[in-house]
């Protein structure tokens, strides 16, 4: 569903990925690890469509379009769902009003009918069940002084809501203290179906305890210089990057 | 859960509807009429002063106070200190009087002109009595110079509620306009005040009784239909002790490519424990995407807390009009007496709106708050400009005012003249000023939760103008949006 070919990508004529080749079945969970400023965020933002990324060269399938020439809101209806690190804030504006318009503008997009009040209501409430949030937050202004926790959740049920074929969570697991850890990964773990694929951006492996990969890849300077399974991760878990970092430098990468 | 359920339920197909309106972008009043008109010729003279007091069979103290404000007006110049930037006006072009031929009786809307009517129906006016009767709101419309007709004037009359165009309070009623009118804002007051008092055709009259709950939201919509017309209403309301009514004012004119004036008076008084709260959602048209045409709204709104313990609110959405020069303010007499200011303004393309409040603080507890959003996109320019004062005797006044600014792209420009006289060291005054570009990272947010760029836009600053929109009746908070969606349509990108 998703192949990434030979890709390169620069932030104001800085080359930070230098060539990434990945594919993703429908199903699969794919973690992305790797030592700080290795690429791994810029990874997660190409896919979702930010323009501050320039990709110089290199191709992105995603179920069977051309990623690069879609939008940001176009990738969203196609089904790209990036979970940020930092949620971003927007006053006034309430969560739940932003999850409806949101679910809706999106159904739309895909063909599908808007979903009326009732309907939202027994929507929403399936899935705020899923993050098992309090629906205190959904009154509240969209993040704003939501706790890091918070924040996550609130991420997750958005990712519920829409639904997507791919969610990408980009270190979602940064800051979370051990009972939201297992939150978001019990929405991942129920979200998880045959047709919907992750990608699991992290630094620790501590995610990997609870959301069970099918592959893991390092990413080091721009490169993916190391994939396997699940076992690679605790294997860094135990031994740190660095013996990762002098093997890759070795050959030169 | 539960409890959620109403606003969720609101919440959702408040937005929806917003939505679908997007689609109807361009400035959907600028339609004109071919309704036959009654005109004076062009230019001011003392001479046109006496025929328009003459044409409403005025009283005799009416058509003195024209003429001395005529006079005073000679001999002022028109103010330069805003920060706007305009084409002198040649007030010998102007058409200072226009009426429907035909004017309608107020008994029933059969006997009116169809044109009239489609004009109505057109700007969304409910003035189909039944469809008023299933709503709350009484509408006075203002076409041109002349008030139209006055909707649920019975119901309000039962309650000893005087709700109707000033010409007819006139008439009526002279003792109460010779009592108030120019007592808040005397003809003296600035250039536009002069020359709307010296020529004013029409406006709105409201009166509320002691001890009386206005049950509805009284509505009044001026309409600038003629070319080469001056708009020039009035409007006073009065709220006796213990009393309390909202009301709300709505703006709407067609496209022309040559600008119109609109030259407005408002004066408000609240006797003892008494609440005005009154609402603009002004979208006079702006001018189009080159600049070229659009309203100067050179607007005087003022209103006294005269008795202890009333509140005066000014809500106002700010959307259209070329030019823009207003200052609702409150004068805050009695003790305890609370004013408040809640601004929306808009800005798009060539649009310039120098806007805000004075409060003026004389007795002693008295509050004023003022919330100020501007919003400038395009080449517009954006100026808020308040002055908060405190009298010797305004023992313990408080103020509080927060002037924020968004702007939408790199060629616009946001400006703040907030001013201070305090000569009460027990006073209270606070400030906080905001400087914004519509943030990248919130339009990304949105972007990949599956939003349009336009979408997601408005949903950004609908959230940063929701405390203004919260002061609005909800049916108006609705429209607001509505208008802002459209304003900003295009605006960045």
């Amino acid at each position: 569903m998703l192949s990434i070919k030979d890709l390169k990508v620069s932030v104001e004529d800085k080359e930070i990925l230098k060539g990434i080749n990945l594919d993703i079945k429908p199903g699969e969970i794919h973690a992305i690890m790797g030592p700080n400023g290795s690429g791994k965020s810029t990874l997660s933002h190409v896919l979702a469509g930010n323009d501050n990324y320039e990709v110089t060269s290199g191709s992105i399938q995603f179920d069977g379009q051309d990623l690069l020439e879609l939008e940001v809101d176009e990738r969203a209806v196609a089904g790209i769902f990036l979970a940020f690190q930092y949620p971003i804030e927007i006053p006034g504006v309430s969560n739940s009003n932003f999850l409806k318009s949101m679910v809706n503008s999106v159904r739309v997009s895909r063909g599908l009918e808007e979903l009326n009040a009732m309907e939202m209501l027994k929507f929403l409430k399936e899935k705020i069940k899923l993050v098992e949030m309090d629906n205190s937050l959904l009154k509240r202004s969209l993040n704003e002084g939501f706790s890091g926790g918070e924040k996550k959740r609130n991420e997750m049920l958005q990712m519920a809501a829409l639904e997507p074929k791919l969610g990408i969570l980009d270190e979602t697991d940064s800051g979370l203290d051990i009972d939201a850890l297992k939150i978001v990964a019990n929405a991942v773990n129920k979200l998880r179906s045959e047709e919907r694929s992750f990608i699991i951006v992290t630094h620790y492996q501590r995610l990997l305890d609870y959301i069970v990969p099918d592959y893991v890849h390092v990413l080091y300077n721009g490169k993916i210089v190391k994939s396997g399974d699940k076992s690679l991760a605790l294997e860094l878990e135990a031994r740190g990057y660095d013996w990762i970092k002098e093997e890759a430098d070795a050959v030169g990468v | 859960m539960e409890n959620i359920t109403n606003e969720v339920t609101e919440e959702l197909s408040e937005s929806m509807q917003i939505l679908e309106d997007q689609t109807n972008s361009d400035y959907k009043y600028g339609f004109t009429s071919d309704v036959e008109m009654e005109e004076f010729p062009m230019g001011l003279s003392e001479d046109i002063v006496r025929k328009i007091s003459a044409k409403k069979n005025e009283p005799e103290f009416l058509l003195e106070y024209r003429l001395k404000a005529y006079r005073h007006w000679l001999t002022l110049e028109e103010p330069q200190w805003p920060n706007v930037d305009y084409p002198p006006v040649n007030y010998q072009d102007l058409i200072y009087y226009a009426a429907p031929k035909q004017k309608p009786k107020l008994n029933s809307l059969d006997e009116a002109d169809p044109e009239l009517i489609k004009t109505f129906e057109k700007l969304g006016i409910p003035l189909n009595e039944q469809k008023v009767l299933a709503g709350v709101v009484a509408v006075d419309a203002v076409f041109d110079s002349v008030s139209v007709k006055t909707t649920f004037k019975e119901t309000l009359s039962k309650l000893g509620i005087i709700f109707g165009s000033f010409s007819d309070a006139v008439q009526n009623h002279p003792e109460l306009v010779k009592q108030y009118m120019g007592t808040v804002v005397p003809y003296t007051d600035n250039y536009f005040a002069a020359l709307n008092a010296a020529v004013f055709s029409d406006g709105s009259f409201t009166y509320i009784p002691k001890g009386v709950q206005c049950p509805m939201e009284l509505s009044t919509y001026f309409r600038i239909n003629a070319a080469n017309t001056g708009q020039f209403e009035r409007t006073l309301i009065i709220a006796e002790e213990g009393s309390k009514v909202s009301y709300l004012e709505g703006c709407t004119a067609p496209m022309r490519d040559e600008n119109q004036l609109h030259a407005a008076v408002v004066e408000l008084v609240a006797k003892k424990d008494a609440t005005i709260k009154y609402s603009t959602v002004q979208n006079w048209y702006p001018g189009d995407k080159e600049g070229k045409g659009g309203i100067y709204n050179f607007v005087t709104k003022r209103g006294i807390c005269e008795g202890d313990n009333s509140t005066i609110t000014w809500t106002q959405v700010e959307t259209g009009s070329a030019v823009t020069w207003k200052y609702p303010s409150c004068i805050l007499k009695g003790d305890n007496s609370v004013g408040e200011f809640y601004s929306v303004a808009v800005t798009n393309n060539f649009q310039q709106a120098d806007t805000g409040t004075k409060m003026i603080h004389l007795g002693k507890n008295t509050k004023s708050t003022i919330i100020s959003k501007g919003i400038s996109a395009g080449r517009s320019h954006n100026s808020y400009r308040g002055l908060v004062k405190v009298g010797k005797n305004a023992t313990n006044a408080q103020n509080f005012s927060q002037c924020d600014s968004l702007l939408m792209g790199d060629k616009c420009g946001a400006h703040t003249f907030p001013y201070l006289e305090v000569e009460n060291n027990t006073a209270r005054v606070e400030h906080e000023a905001t400087t914004s570009k519509i943030g990248e990272d919130q339009l990304y947010y949105c972007k990949q939760r599956g939003l349009s760029e336009e979408d997601s836009i408005n949903m950004i600053v609908n959230g940063y103008c929701k405390e203004v929109f919260n002061e609005l009746p909800m049916e108006f908070a609705v429209e607001a949006q509505k208008l802002l969606a459209i304003s900003l349509e295009g605006s960045v990108g």
